[in-house]
């Protein structure tokens, strides 16, 4: 497919830099090795030009020209995807929206945050915050851009009661691969007008278009927030506890399972202890609400439920040191998984809820049969697990062999229990097998041909998502 | 052994408002919570609980409201809870809180040893423990980063001084303060919660002190008189800078050692 690009070359380059200022059209060979790489280990193309833009008009010139000459173009935001989605494949065009990364404008009284999609999630939370507004998507790398966020459809913790990145797009400012700019959605709350492209572009992966504004949802800002940190005696017995949990009279915000393994990791990585490691397995839940009260009848009603369902205690996080000591932890997991061996890919498979248990049981079970380590914590109330495949010192042959074969049974697993291939990282190229193998040929079809009508010369993110099988 | 902790409870935020005639803090409208260093405090306490077999009870002086401490210390697995509330103690500089402090140990029957956090998250002066041990006329050291060994007679213990560690061995009764960080504290417990919902909190006034002289107490009997309190000055000023990796990250060292937040590893 590669061979029916245009290769770039010097006048290329030129052309370019008339659109936008020469300083941010950088040549290929000094691009920085930053560029040529996501969060997915084992994936390096440099593209052959890094454009940093500053506006959808730029964006829409530079779209203009790659059609025209067709040149791939491989969007990008902060780089910190997990299955290779803004790497340039094909060379050709980077674009870095990074710089597009200003908040325009926040209306009070529709509840809306329009902004450019170089904002990072981190300054979005800031900023609503201090106007007593909530942004609730809330996945774990804070340091990655909202376009980035839209563009996989982003999960993360909240998903349990508030849902997911989609639920929180309002309108979206997309620059096609002609380069014309569409304008979809908007700031209304209701919308049965015709297909929802602003919920086709959410999740593409920059394979349809090229957002380059965003309208936000938001929601008062709840005040009160606190966390149970509850020891079970096994992992089985805490996740067969998560429905009955969510059940119970107040949804709480976060369900997450942590193994006692997996604690004992951070804590060497951090340094620092955990409030408790005694146990086995563990969930952790946080509620927010908007009063004291009613934050007391959520937590007391789910610790209840939880006692009876086998819990050995429940311990109250209801300050922010206490939140701190806890949530560090977590968030160091990855980090900490990622330091005690010497590589790692991740399965980011969503399964019901009910199935929870069983899916992580099962991948349990795959240690023994390849040998592998075979680690896991995350999203237990949302079903959305995160199994990581440690290589530790397996030789390379031996190591994609059983990756493969461990990623295989996992997602044919998945598949039997009504799952889907990811819950919020995307497909990018790493998953683009697994997407393939669990569509029915319609859907497969379907897709392809969303990306025909979009993109039809290619040209967007090419072998992303959809394409070869 | 008879361990006493120390506790009290401060605004549940660090943005404290400050009542710009009066110069005292504004507690009215804003959640409470203990004071986040007498946590390491109850922690060290509930391992000597442990190891030990300890009796603990902890003391705090404050309004009625201050009960929801104690209960918390109840949930982390104190034993006992003392509180010192009285108007007349009201208004209580650092001087007249430690005596007041010390007059209710002396009518609880004192302890073996006493533990302090290292200070409070909204007075910050630090000073009420060794001002309670001077008034006991106990041992007191401040500091306190490791414990090594607690006997009937004495405890052994290393204080973390600005340039070096000194060990030493402090006699019982005496009074400790301990660091952030001694120990990480434990979560309190929703099982214990409901086990102790009903305990009873002894409730000591200025008619219960030893000595019942109300001039001791409270605005009266404190020597220091407070001019202006203010939030210390902010700033959100940020710069960014531009150069090759290297160049950045010499900077960036150079930065942080200047500014001081580079410790020379001991």
């Amino acid at each position: 497919m590669s061979a029916s690009y245009k290769k770039f070359n010097s006048d290329d380059l030129a052309e370019l830099r008339k659109i936008c200022s020469p300083d941010r059209v950088i040549p290929g060979a000094e691009v920085s090795e930053d560029f040529c790489h996501d969060e997915l280990s084992g994936t390096f193309h440099r593209p052959d030009v890094l454009i940093k833009v500053a506006s959808a008009e730029e964006v829409s010139a530079i779209m203009k020209y790659a059609s025209k000459n067709r040149i791939p173009v491989t969007p990008r935001g902060q780089g910190t995807g997990l299955v290779g989605g803004s790497v340039a494949l094909f060379g050709g065009i980077m674009i870095d929206l990074s710089g597009m990364n200003r908040f325009l404008e926040l209306d009070q009284e529709n509840m809306t945050l329009t902004l450019e999609p170089g904002v990072l999630l981190m300054e979005i939370s800031k900023f609503v915050e201090e106007h007593n507004l909530f942004y609730p998507p809330d996945p774990g790398e804070k340091t990655a851009t909202i376009g980035g966020n839209i563009n996989t459809n982003a999960g993360g913790m909240r998903a349990v009661k508030y849902g997911v990145t989609r639920d929180y797009v309002r309108g979206l400012e997309v620059v096609l691969a002609d380069g014309s700019i569409i304008e979809i959605g908007g700031k209304v709350v209701k919308n049965s007008s015709g297909y929802s492209l602003k919920d086709l572009i959410v999740g593409s992966e920059g394979t349809l278009g090229i957002v380059t504004k965003a309208i936000l949802r938001l929601l008062p800002l709840p005040k009160f927030k606190l966390s149970l940190l509850v020891p079970f005696p096994d992992l089985s017995s805490a996740i067969k506890a998560v429905p009955a949990v969510i059940r119970a009279n107040s949804v709480p915000t976060a369900v997450e399972f942590m193994e006692r393994e997996v604690i004992l990791a951070a804590e060497q990585f951090l340094g620092r202890k955990f409030p408790d490691n005694s146990s086995d397995a563990y969930l952790l839940l946080t509620f927010d609400a908007a009063g004291k009260e009613e934050l007391d009848l959520a937590y007391h009603a789910a610790a209840h439920t939880c006692l009876e369902a086998g819990a050995l205690d429940v311990f109250i996080s209801n300050t922010t040191e206490r939140n701190e000591s806890i949530w560090s932890a977590r968030g160091a997991f990855l980090e900490a998984i990622k330091a005690s061996t010497t590589e790692m890919d991740e399965c980011d498979v969503v399964v019901p809820r009910l199935h929870v248990a069983e899916f992580v049981l099962f991948s349990h079970s795959l240690q023994k049969k390849y040998g592998a380590r075979i680690r896991s914590f995350g999203h237990a109330g949302d079903g959305n697990l995160h199994i990581y495949v440690l290589r530790d010192e397996l030789k390379e042959e031996e190591w994609k062999k059983t990756l493969n074969a461990v990623f295989n049974e996992l997602y044919a697993k998945a598949k039997t229990l009504g799952g889907k291939v990811s819950g919020e990282h995307g497909i990018g190229i790493a998953k683009r097998p697994f997407l393939a193998e669990s569509l029915s040929p319609r859907e497969d079809e379907l897709l392809s041909g969303i990306k025909q009508i979009f993109d039809p010369l290619n040209i967007l993110n090419p072998s992303k998502v959809v394409g070869t099988k | 052994m008879k361990i006493i902790v120390c506790i009290k409870q401060v605004p549940g935020t660090s943005e404290v408002e400050i009542d710009p005639k009066t110069g005292v803090l504004k507690r009215d409208g804003v959640e409470s919570k203990m004071n986040p260093y007498d946590l390491y405090a109850l922690e060290t306490a509930l391992r000597f609980k442990q190891t030990h077999g300890a009796e603990i009870t902890v003391v705090t002086m404050g309004p009625p409201q201050a009960e929801s401490v104690i209960r918390e210390a109840f949930m982390m697995g104190v034993d006992h809870g003392i509180i010192l509330s009285d108007r007349r103690f009201g208004g209580s500089d650092v001087l007249a809180t430690a005596y007041t402090l010390s007059q209710g140990i002396k009518t609880s029957g004192g302890a073996d040893l006493i533990i302090c956090g290292k200070q409070t998250t909204d007075g910050d002066t630090a000073q009420v423990g060794a001002e309670l041990a001077e008034f006991l006329g106990i041992a007191h050291v401040a500091g306190v980063s490791q414990i090594h060994e607690l006997s009937d007679r004495e405890i052994a213990l290393d204080l973390d001084l600005p340039l070096h560690i000194e060990s030493v061995k402090v006699k019982l009764p005496g009074l400790v303060c301990v660091e952030k960080g001694i120990y990480e504290p434990r979560l309190p417990s929703f099982r214990r919660k409901l086990e102790t919902a009903g305990r009873d909190i002894k409730v000591y006034t200025l008619d219960d002190m030893v000595d019942t002289d109300p001039n001791h107490y409270g605005l009266s009997g404190s020597p220091t008189q407070v001019k202006r309190i203010f939030p210390p000055e902010s700033t959100n000023t940020h710069e960014s800078w531009e150069g090759s990796d290297a160049e950045l990250a010499e900077r960036l060292f150079e930065l942080l050692e200047d500014r001081k937040f580079l410790q020379q590893l001991r």
